[in-house]
């Protein structure tokens, strides 16, 4: 970790967005992890996502659980609310910020004991209610501030810092997702910016619940020969089933493409998901067949990566309850008090 | 044989079998009474099942206005073979038995102290009616009928009452009506019409409304501006937040739109209940769960959380008795220490004792205000005595010139003018800090909240200096609400007295008919009615001016007497409990006699210095 904090001022040729924000002005406090940690490396991909969507840093609310990665929300957007919560129930507090508020954009930030362990009760029902969200799990298979335990997604057979061998089957958070009815999701590793910033960009932009597990190696306790949560294991074993490039509106195209190789998926928003293909006859729309095809290649050693699986068109929590449109939260007395008239018959038919 | 005589001054008690449609003929009975203007108090004696077990309904018929449980039954109306030896023993000397004579029974099933009342219910059921279910259900309008030949009551009141009932369902109001006249017509030709047991018609209900506490706590949260509920099913909570979603469709939908003013949650557990109401909270909305004491237990880190970083949220605990899973279906005030120091580490929460329904809806509305005002976990303390059960009670109120107390929330045009913001800033000297919803604003007023320390501007420390300032400051916040919560209630004895009698929540009806009663004896007691906890300085001046002080409570260890103990300093010695915690709600002739006998036993007691 750095001790130095960095200067407020800005380079006068840093670049800008839209909203004549610099990338400075997306990130948080300094990191406490340790030098090298693979969240820092998401943490960098959320600010890059964010500013190259020119999202308004206080329009996002941050929410985490108990343990390194949630530790995380401190690092990035801050002049974003945030709320380190409870171990392992970051989904229900987020559940209840998104039921108040449907306005803002909810960021959930967790990690493998977080939400495979303690927390998989909470992680299963936020991804069948369909909440509104990204909720990103960063994942390095072992317990970081209690230094070094297994944790739930640690692969059976991995070893540990010290020694022992992981005898228990792992909990594979991506087909839990699928299976749960979450409409976006994905995997991908904290060494490859260049997958993970699109695919965070278009899970903000999903109106429903996007799932992303990121494998993101513990340089302190589980990057060693034997683990498979480790920098050269991921890398070694990295099967990415396509490359995603996010376009909003009016962005004009200009790469080209093999015929047939590209796939694009237009999300409710108006935003444009173009996917390169890499695994032939991959289709991320189809949820039975993405299933199928990670228990195959998991059986095979192998880790996939990429945008797994996409309804364009979800639903959401507020839809599904039909909730007026207007945020919960700015609802005032006339709206919420049915006053003394509505009392007054209601006693009345109580005698 | 002699044959007890009262006029609206009796117990009648029916037993039931779960699930047979008894309930809606047994509350017919009870509210054709009130109609009659006559006061009741009716408790529903239930098990842990949907059908099949037995199930008691009691209505105790008082012109005094007592509706404290009474004790005793005058009447048993046994309807269930399975409870009949029981049922049959608990009837006073010279009270009433009322039963289906349909098939004749032994002699030995009868006692020779109680006048015996056989009315051929399934027989007439039989012949009347021809499906199963049509016979079962009927039978129970029947024995209304019967019944109100035997106690002189009003059947005009009956059948404008089942008219209500039946309001556009014609065929169903005319076919209880027949029942009704049925039972009724059998009983005034067949048997010696009325019995001792008398109803007479008077004016002492006035406007008040008859009415479950569940379902005006539900109301008072409606009134309150509860827009978040996050609730996990347990008796005997269930009903409030079935209630919420009632109210809510009918006055919180959006009359263009038809979308809803609200959101409810049927969670997966506690733990995820209390944290959708604490990230709601957080939020800005008004949010609540209701639950009863294992649901208290489960979220207990949570309330922890909610205290610490100064998030408002409102638990109702409709208490039941425990300890573990207890007696789901029993009433217990059981849950008082769990709930004021919840959560590791020290803590401590407003607490708030409603004493019937119509507190549970003031009550209810008001816990908003003090969690927004407190920033912090605020807990309405039913019981299942008054949660589940219909009460008269005052009718409910509203001020429309009320509006919410927000609480000290700065907004984005405070920020905007150079407002200075410290989360956990005590600008007002009264401990509580101002807040920000997120979103506020770009650049002023975000904060990380955490459960871990921090400086007064949020800051993340570990400084033993930081969080010792932010521990006091909470102290002082609890401080301060002494003065926000709902002052105790004192009533005078008739006699300066140095004895005193603390009371709180569901005993309080059973309390105010024992202390007449008590006068009665020459036991003369000032009574104070505690309804908030942190304690207003009235309770501990209370206990100051008085010698000896009962403590009124149903729970086996006198928790309000811990806390009394803990919270003011106050010799355990001069606090002489009263405890009452075996399910069933408080009498006042348990507490009646429980005080006399304590009274007696400690006057004859020799001073401490004079004991070995």
């Amino acid at each position: 970790m750095s001790y130095l904090p960095k200067p407020k001022l800005h380079h006068p040729t840093l670049p800008k967005n839209a909203l004549g924000y610099t990338r400075r002005d997306y990130e948080g406090a300094i990191s406490t992890l340790c030098a090298g940690c693979g969240h820092d490396s998401i943490s960098a991909a959320i600010i890059q996502a964010c500013w190259e969507l020119d999202i308004e840093p206080h329009r996002v609310a941050k929410l985490s659980g108990i343990g390194c990665s949630s530790k995380t929300p401190d690092y990035f957007l801050g002049a974003s609310h945030g709320f380190n919560s409870v171990h392992g129930r970051m989904p229900s507090v987020l559940t209840g910020a998104n039921l108040a508020n449907r306005d803002l954009i909810y960021l959930g930030i967790s990690g493998d004991g977080d939400s495979a362990s303690i927390g998989l009760g909470q992680f299963a029902h936020i991804m069948r209610r369909g909440v509104n969200m990204t909720y990103i799990v960063e994942n390095n298979g072992v317990y970081g501030l209690t230094k070094g335990q297994f944790s739930a997604t640690s692969d059976k057979g991995s070893k540990a810092k010290k020694g022992a061998i992981n005898t228990d089957e792992a909990i594979d958070l991506v087909g839990l997702a699928l299976q749960l009815g979450a409409t976006f999701v994905a995997r991908s590793f904290s060494g490859d910016k260049a997958q993970l910033v699109p695919l965070i960009k278009a899970a903000l932009l999903h109106k429903g619940a996007a799932f992303i597990d990121c494998i993101s190696p513990c340089v302190a306790f589980n990057n060693h020969e034997g683990s498979t949560k480790s920098y050269d294991f991921v890398r070694e074993h990295n099967e990415v089933v396509n490359k995603l490039d996010v376009i909003l509106g009016r962005q004009p195209i200009t790469a080209e493409y093999e015929p047939g190789s590209v796939t694009e998926v237009t999300q409710h928003d108006g935003s444009v998901l173009r996917l390169r293909k890499l695994a032939p006859d991959y289709d991320p729309t189809d949820r039975v067949a993405a299933m199928n095809y990670l228990q195959e290649r998991k059986a095979a050693g192998e880790i996939v990566t990429g945008l797994l699986y996409l309804d364009p068109d979800p639903t959401d929590l507020h839809a599904n309850m039909g909730t007026v449109e207007v945020p919960l939260n700015r609802l005032g007395d006339a709206e919420l008090c049915p006053g003394s008239a509505a009392l007054a018959r209601i006693n009345a038919a109580l005698r | 044989m002699r044959a007890l005589t009262a006029t609206n001054d009796f117990v009648v008690k029916f037993a039931n079998v779960n699930g047979s449609g008894s309930a809606s003929a047994n509350t017919l009975f009870a509210k054709s009474i009130l109609r009659m203007g006559i006061p009741i108090a009716s408790r529903n004696i239930f098990p842990s099942n949907i059908q099949g077990l037995p199930t008691w309904f009691e209505v105790r018929v008082s012109g005094e206005g007592h509706l404290g449980r009474r004790g005793g039954v005058d009447m048993m109306v046994a309807m269930n073979p399975q409870t009949w030896d029981r049922d049959v023993a608990e009837i006073e000397p010279g009270g009433y038995l009322f039963y289906d004579s349909t098939k004749p029974l032994p002699k030995s099933k009868f006692r020779d102290d109680v006048n015996v009342i056989g009315v051929p219910l399934t027989e007439m059921c039989n012949a009347a009616y021809k499906d199963a279910r049509q016979r079962q259900l009927m039978k129970n309008i029947m024995y209304v009928g019967a019944l109100s030949a035997l106690l002189q009551m009003d059947p005009a009141v009956v059948e404008a009452l089942l008219g209500e009932q039946y309001k556009g369902k014609e065929r169903l109001a005319q076919s209880n009506r027949e029942a009704f006249h049925m039972g009724r017509d059998w009983a005034l030709k067949n048997l010696e019409c009325p019995i001792g047991l008398r109803l007479s018609p008077l004016d002492a209900v006035g406007d008040r409304i008859f009415v479950d506490g569940n379902s005006a706590a539900a109301l008072g949260a409606v009134y309150g501006g509860a827009t978040v509920c996050a609730w996990y099913p347990i008796t005997p909570s269930t009903s409030l937040a079935e209630a919420f979603d009632r109210y809510c469709r009918r006055l919180r939908t959006d009359p263009e739109t038809g979308k809803k003013r609200y959101a409810i949650v049927q969670a997966e557990d506690e733990l995820a209940s209390i944290g959708v109401v604490v990230g709601a909270a957080w939020n800005g909305a008004r949010a609540f769960t209701a639950t009863s004491g294992p649901g208290i237990s489960l979220m207990q880190e949570f309330v922890g959380l909610a205290y610490f970083a100064e998030i408002p949220a409102v638990i109702f605990d409709v208490q039941r008795a425990g300890p573990s899973t207890g007696m789901p279906t029993r009433t217990q005030q059981g849950d008082v220490l769990a709930a004021a120091y919840a959560s590791h580490g020290d803590t401590k929460h407003i607490l708030l004792f409603p004493e019937d329904p119509h507190e549970c809806f003031t009550m209810g509305a008001d816990a908003f205000d003090l969690a927004d005002r407190f920033q912090t976990p605020v807990f309405v303390m039913l019981d299942l005595d008054i949660g589940m059960n219909d009460w008269l009670c005052e009718p409910f109120r509203w001020d429309d010139s009320r509006r919410m107390d927000r609480g000290k929330v700065m907004t984005a045009e405070e920020l905007e003018a150079g407002k200075t913001f410290g989360r956990y800033l005590d600008v007002d000297g009264d401990g509580i800090p101002y807040r920000t919803y997120p979103g506020t604003h770009p650049s002023k007023g975000a904060f990380f909240t955490r459960g871990t320390s921090r400086d007064r501007f949020a800051k993340y420390t570990e400084q033993g200096s930081a969080y010792v300032d932010n521990m006091q400051r909470l102290l002082r916040k609890f401080e301060t609400a002494k003065a926000y919560v709902p002052r105790p209630i004192e009533r005078r004895a008739a006699q300066p007295t140095r004895d005193g009698v603390i009371y709180y929540g569901s005993s309080s009806a059973a309390m105010r008919e024992a202390l007449v009663a008590l006068e009665g004896d020459g036991i003369h007691l000032d009574a104070l009615r505690v309804r908030a906890f942190p304690f207003h300085d009235e309770v501990m001046d209370f206990i100051a001016r008085h010698d000896r002080i009962f403590v009124v409570e149903q729970n086996r260890d006198a928790q309000l007497r811990t806390l009394l103990t803990i919270e003011g300093c106050v010799d355990p010695a001069r606090l002489v409990p009263v405890l009452h915690y075996d399910g069933t709600p408080i009498t006042a002739r348990f507490i009646r006699a429980a005080i006399a006998d304590k009274a007696s036993a400690l006057n004859v007691v020799p001073l401490r210095k004079a004991m070995p």
